[in-house]
């Protein structure tokens, strides 16, 4: 068996008055690309952000190859974010800066490479996405799909071991679905990292994933192969996969 | 009358909670504003945009507030045959009171909202999230440069204000009052001490703080969108004049007692 990079266990987390995950449990193997699916407003996101330290749960344990980061301070946590690439929903560039800089700026923040080896990287990083020659865009200028493009460039810039994705093919158009769907098996394919993809798209997780995980009433329902989670008999995900398809029906219709 | 109880006392607590966390942020801006590395490239941007950039406003609203000073003061001073005094007073006031209280209100609504927009935005669109996962720190990217340009910009634009509200007076004193330059800034420059014009750049200094602070920190704590950016920005401008005025009112006593 492979060993766990990322170990959840026993996570409650609520905001204001609201309790969002209830005794989670989770194990995240070395190398593989795990779906975490689950409809709006059940705490996937909120899964993330305890992942990457940017919230703290109110209960429980979240280790990283084997060290518990919940009671790290921002500081203690620098080493362990090296490890982590996320990208965003709304792929969060910053404005302010060009494509090629939003890739460079964890470059910078956390090596001391000359400029010429950080102009290296951030082209060899835009090809690997896809997208060469768009450095000197703002991303004002730049149409959503490219946005999340160089965000992924972005995530990956520092070679992360670990690549989180929250919800990467919401509000995109179905090419640029088919074109994420594709960089990130693609991605795990060359990098060899573990990747966590966050989304209610089906179509999305059965297209990137090894493993499933069905997040439900702030636990996780069921977690298998993609077999196993078509075939489930269990309710949770019976229930989950009619609504998917159901929508799906309608969009049809629609 | 328990349930009003109850509704104060929730107010009190956000109250608290507010101010406890934009102290927090101004303790820890200043933890990380004297730590090496400095971002000077960032902070000379901001100088630009928060100092510079607020020149044209400040000038013409200090201007035209010491022609009005002046007008008004010749008015009540013409009473007491004491129109000869009017620099004096128009230089004191502006000094001591308008020029930084001024300066302050203009500069913080202009900038202390542009502030809370700019991270308010930020926040929103995940991009303060995304500074804190690639391993920086958002108060050191964000707030230290800002709070520093301010706290440099600041007491200077009002000097700059504090001069021409004197000038303006001038202008009113020459053509209105035919009271001539020299007599003028004679009766200025006998009767000013350093301490009126450090009180007032010693107001200015905390000025900046509370602009800048309550800027960042609402920007911070922006929720909802879009629409939470443009009620963030309506609150920072509001916090900012009254908190300036209060703090005025406090810095003034306090700087007569030293």
């Amino acid at each position: 068996m492979k060993r766990l990079i990322i170990e959840i266990k026993d996570v409650y987390k609520s905001y204001d008055d609201l309790q969002v995950l209830q005794g989670l449990e989770l194990g995240i193997k070395r190398g593989e690309t795990i779906t975490i699916l689950g409809g709006s407003g059940t705490g996937k996101s909120v899964l993330l952000r305890l992942i990457t330290g940017l919230d703290k749960p109110d209960r429980g344990k979240i280790r990283i190859e084997g060290r518990d980061i919940v009671p790290l301070g921002e500081h203690e946590l620098f080493p362990i974010r090296r490890k982590m690439g996320m990208l965003f929903q709304g792929a969060a560039l910053f404005d302010s800066l060009t494509a090629g800089e939003n890739v460079a700026y964890p470059i910078i923040e956390h090596f001391r490479f000359p400029e010429e080896e950080i102009e290296k990287i951030v082209r060899e990083k835009l090809r690997l996405v896809g997208l060469e020659g768009v450095e000197d865009k703002m991303p004002a200028e730049l149409s959503g799909g490219m946005k999340k493009r160089v965000a992924l460039a972005r995530a990956i810039a520092v070679d992360p071991e670990i690549i989180l994705y929250d919800e990467p093919t919401t509000g995109l158009d179905p090419i640029n679905v088919k074109r994420i769907n594709y960089l990130i098996v693609e991605l795990q394919r060359i990098l060899k990292v573990t990747s966590i993809v966050v989304t209610h798209d089906l179509d999305c997780a059965y297209a990137v994933t090894d493993r499933l995980a069905l997040l439900h009433r702030g636990k996780i329902a069921m977690v298998g192969t993609k077999e196993e989670f078509v075939s489930s008999e269990l309710k949770e995900v019976r229930a989950f996969i009619a609504c998917e398809v159901g929508e799906e029906e309608q969009r049809g219709r629609g | 009358m328990r349930e009003l109880a109850y509704l104060i006392l929730q107010h009190v607590r956000a109250a608290l909670i507010y101010v406890g966390g934009a102290t927090r942020l101004l303790f820890q801006a200043v933890y990380y504003g004297i730590r090496p590395p400095y971002q000077l490239g960032l902070i000379m941007k901001e100088i630009e945009h928060i100092g510079v950039r607020s020149l044209t406003v400040v000038s013409v609203v200090a201007i035209f507030t010491g022609m009005v000073l002046a007008l008004q003061t010749a008015y009540a001073l013409s009473r007491f045959g004491a129109k000869g005094f009017i620099g004096v007073v128009v230089a004191i006031s502006m000094v001591r009171e308008i020029g930084p209280v001024f300066t302050a209100i203009m500069v913080g609504g202009r900038v202390g909202s542009g502030i809370t927009a700019e991270i308010g935005s930020m926040k929103v669109t995940e991009q303060i999230d995304a500074i804190r996962v690639m391993g920086a720190n958002p108060v050191k990217k964000l707030v230290v440069p800002k709070l520093v340009a301010t706290v440099l910009a600041l007491p200077l634009l009002t000097i700059v204000a504090d001069i021409l509200g004197i000038l303006g007076g001038l202008i009113i004193s020459i053509m209105e009052l035919r009271i001539n330059t020299y007599y003028y800034f004679t009766t200025i420059l006998e009767n000013i001490s350093l301490q009126d014009v450090a009180s007032g750049v010693g107001k200015a200094f905390f000025f900046s703080f509370i602009i800048a602070i309550i800027g960042c920190y609402q920007g911070m704590i922006t929720r909802g969108g879009t629409e939470g950016v443009g009620r963030s920005t309506t609150t920072t401008v509001v916090l900012v004049c009254i908190m300036i005025l209060v703090a005025d009112f406090f810095l003034t006593k306090l700087f007569m007692l030293l």
